[in-house]
C-alpha cells in the first residue's frame, strides 16, 4: 500500500487515483463469541507500541476507562438484565468503524491528514494533523482522540502496516475464540449471515450484522445478538449519521467563505487600481517645520568640508 | 515609497539570495512520503519459542532486531502467536500478547537468588553455588524423609517432603527428562503447571 492507493484524502479536491480494483478488507467482531480478555487490546497497544499509563478502577470491567490516544481499542463491557429477568454480558471492542464514508475525513481541515485506502482502510497521518479535533466531531462514534503529548489525533489504523504486507491486523490474530475475524469484505458479510443462522437456532431472533447504512456501511463490523436495538451495547449508535455541521461547514460555508475572501482581494485590488491609497496628509502636529532634520544616509557627513 | 541607494540595494540583495535558496530547494514542496508506517518485521530474525505462562504452551514466535551478524546485539522487539503451531495456531491470550513487556520488565529475575532461612534479603548468587546449594539440601532431605517401605512392609521408595515445579513451557523432551529425575529420587509432589 502506498500513497497510489489512498482513494480520499481531507482537505483535498483534486481527483485520487482510482482504477485499481481493490478488494475492500473488513474485520468482523461477532460479539456472542467475545469472553472480554483483552488480548485485542494488548496486541493492539504491543504491535502499534503504545503503552497507556495504568488508571484505576472506575467500577466497571472496562480497563481503561475509555479510548485514549495510547489505547486505540477497548472492551466496553454491559450487564443487560432481559426481560425474562436473565442477565447478558454484552462485551463489545469498540474502535474505529473504517467508515466508507468517514465523518472524521469530511471534517479534517489539515490536507491529508485522514486518507482512506482502496481496501477501506481510515488511516491519520499524524505528521500532517493539526490537533485541532475536527475529527472528534465528524466521527459519529466518538472515536479520534487527541494525545496531551503532541496534541494530535489518533485512532485504530486497521493496523494498516500489517495489512499493506498481506497481514490480518494484531488484534484479528491473538483473539483466542475467534471473535474478531479478517479477511475481504463480502467473505465477512458471509461469515457474518452463518453466524446470524447459528445465533437465530439458539434464541436470539434478532441476531444480525451491524453495517450501518448511514455511514456507507463500515470497514469493521460487528455480529450482535439484538441487532435490533445496537444502543445495549454501550452505546453504540443505532443509526450512526455525519453531523449535518459537518456537510453544512464543509459543504456551503467554507466555499463560500472561500468566495468572499477571493471577492474581497479581488475588490481591493480594483480599488487600489480605481482610486489608489489613501494618503493622509500631514498635519500641523506632525514634525516642527522649522527645525531642519538631516537624514545622515541621504547626507554623508564629511568634516573636512568647510562649513557653512 | 522613499528609499536611498544603499536601501535599495539591500532589498535587491535580499530579494535575491531568498528567491536563489527557493530555487535551490531549501524550501521544496511537500515530500511525498510513505503514508503507511513501515512494516517493522521485514528484516528481523524469527525465533520459535514456547509461551512461558500456562500448561497450554501457545508457540510464539519472537522477532528481533538485526541480522545475527557479528557485531549485532539482539533485541527482541516484537512477540506474536505462531500461526503454524498447532496448539493455539497464531492466537495468544492478553497475557502471551503481552510477552514483550515480560521479556524486557526492570522485575524480571535474570540469575539465581537466594533468600536463607531468617533472612529477608534475597541474594544474588552464582549458579554453581545455586546447584550445589539445591543438591546438598535435597540430598540432607532426602537421606533424613526418604520412605524405603510403608507400614505394611511394601517397598514404596517414596520422597514426601520435597516438592518439584518445573516450567510449563517444557518441551516434551524436556518433560520427559524432568519427570524422568524426579521420579527417580522418589519425589510424588511435582507440578508442570508453574503459572510462573
Amino acid at each position: 500500500m502506498s500513497s497510489q492507493d489512498i482513494i480520499a484524502r481531507s482537505a483535498t479536491t483534486t481527483p485520487m487515483p482510482s482504477v485499481r480494483q481493490v478488494d475492500e478488507v473488513a474485520k468482523l467482531i461477532d460479539v456472542s463469541k467475545c469472553i472480554g480478555c483483552k488480548a485485542c487490546q494488548v496486541a493492539c497497544s504491543e504491535w502499534n507500541e503504545l503503552r497507556d499509563e495504568v488508571g484505576h478502577n472506575h467500577g466497571t470491567y472496562d480497563n481503561p476507562a475509555d479510548l485514549t490516544a495510547s489505547s486505540w481499542t477497548l472492551m466496553r463491557f454491559t450487564e443487560h438484565e432481559t426481560e425474562s429477568d436473565s442477565l447478558e454480558w454484552l462485551i463489545r471492542k469498540d474502535g474505529c468503524m473504517h467508515c466508507a464514508e468517514p465523518g472524521c475525513l469530511a471534517a479534517c481541515p489539515s490536507p491529508g491528514a485522514i486518507v482512506k485506502y482502496a481496501n477501506g482502510i481510515v488511516d491519520f497521518n499524524q505528521d500532517k494533523c493539526i490537533g485541532c479535533g475536527y475529527c472528534i466531531t465528524g466521527c459519529p462514534f466518538n472515536i479520534p482522540r487527541i494525545s496531551a503529548k503532541d496534541h494530535k489525533a489518533y485512532k485504530c489504523t486497521l493496523c494498516s502496516d500489517r495489512v499493506a504486507v498481506g497481514l490480518e491486523p494484531a488484534c484479528v490474530k491473538t483473539c483466542p475464540t475467534g471473535a474478531i475475524v479478517f479477511g475481504t469484505k463480502e467473505a465477512m458479510k458471509q461469515h457474518a449471515e452463518e453466524r446470524i443462522v447459528d445465533l437465530r437456532s439458539r434464541g436470539f431472533a434478532q441476531a444480525g450484522l451491524y453495517d450501518p447504512p448511514g455511514v456507507g456501511g463500515t470497514h469493521v463490523m460487528y455480529v450482535l445478538h439484538h441487532a435490533d436495538q445496537p444502543s445495549l451495547y454501550a452505546g453504540l449508535p443505532d443509526d450512526p449519521q455525519i453531523s449535518p455541521m459537518v456537510s453544512l461547514w464543509k459543504g456551503i460555508t467554507k466555499p463560500l467563505g472561500l468566495l468572499g475572501m477571493g471577492l474581497v482581494a479581488l475588490l481591493g485590488f480594483f480599488h487600489y487600481v480605481r482610486v489608489g491609497r489613501n494618503v493622509v496628509e500631514e498635519d500641523e502636529h506632525g514634525p516642527d517645520p522649522a527645525v531642519h532634520q538631516v537624514d545622515p544616509a541621504v547626507h554623508p557627513y564629511d568634516p573636512r568640508e568647510p562649513r557653512v | 515609497m522613499d528609499m536611498n541607494r544603499r536601501q535599495f540595494f539591500k532589498v535587491c540583495a535580499v530579494g535575491l539570495g531568498g528567491s536563489s535558496l527557493a530555487a535551490l530547494g531549501v524550501a521544496p514542496p511537500t515530500a511525498f512520503a510513505d503514508q503507511v508506517r513501515h512494516f517493522k518485521l521485514a528484516r528481523t530474525i524469527e525465533t520459535r519459542n514456547t509461551c512461558p505462562y500456562c500448561s497450554v504452551g501457545c508457540g510464539l514466535i519472537m522477532y528481533s532486531q538485526g541480522d545475527a551478524a557479528k557485531n549485532v546485539a539482539q533485541n527482541i522487539i516484537h512477540i506474536e502467536g505462531d500461526a503454524d503451531h498447532p496448539v493455539n495456531r497464531g492466537t495468544l491470550c492478553p497475557k502471551g500478547a503481552g510477552l514483550l513487556d515480560f521479556i524486557h520488565s526492570p522485575n524480571r529475575l535474570k540469575h539465581p537468588e537466594v533468600r536463607e532461612p531468617g533472612s529477608n534479603e534475597w541474594k544474588r548468587i552464582s549458579w554453581d553455588e545455586a546447584l550445589d546449594r539445591i543438591a546438598r539440601l535435597m540430598k540432607d532431605d532426602r537421606d533424613a524423609n526418604f520412605i524405603e517401605r510403608n507400614a505394611a512392609g511394601q517397598t514404596v521408595n517414596r520422597w514426601l517432603s520435597t516438592g518439584f515445579l518445573a516450567a510449563s513451557a517444557s518441551s516434551n523432551e524436556a518433560g520427559y527428562i524432568t519427570h524422568k529425575v524426579v521420579r527417580s529420587l522418589g519425589i510424588l509432589g511435582f507440578d508442570n503447571q508453574a503459572r510462573v
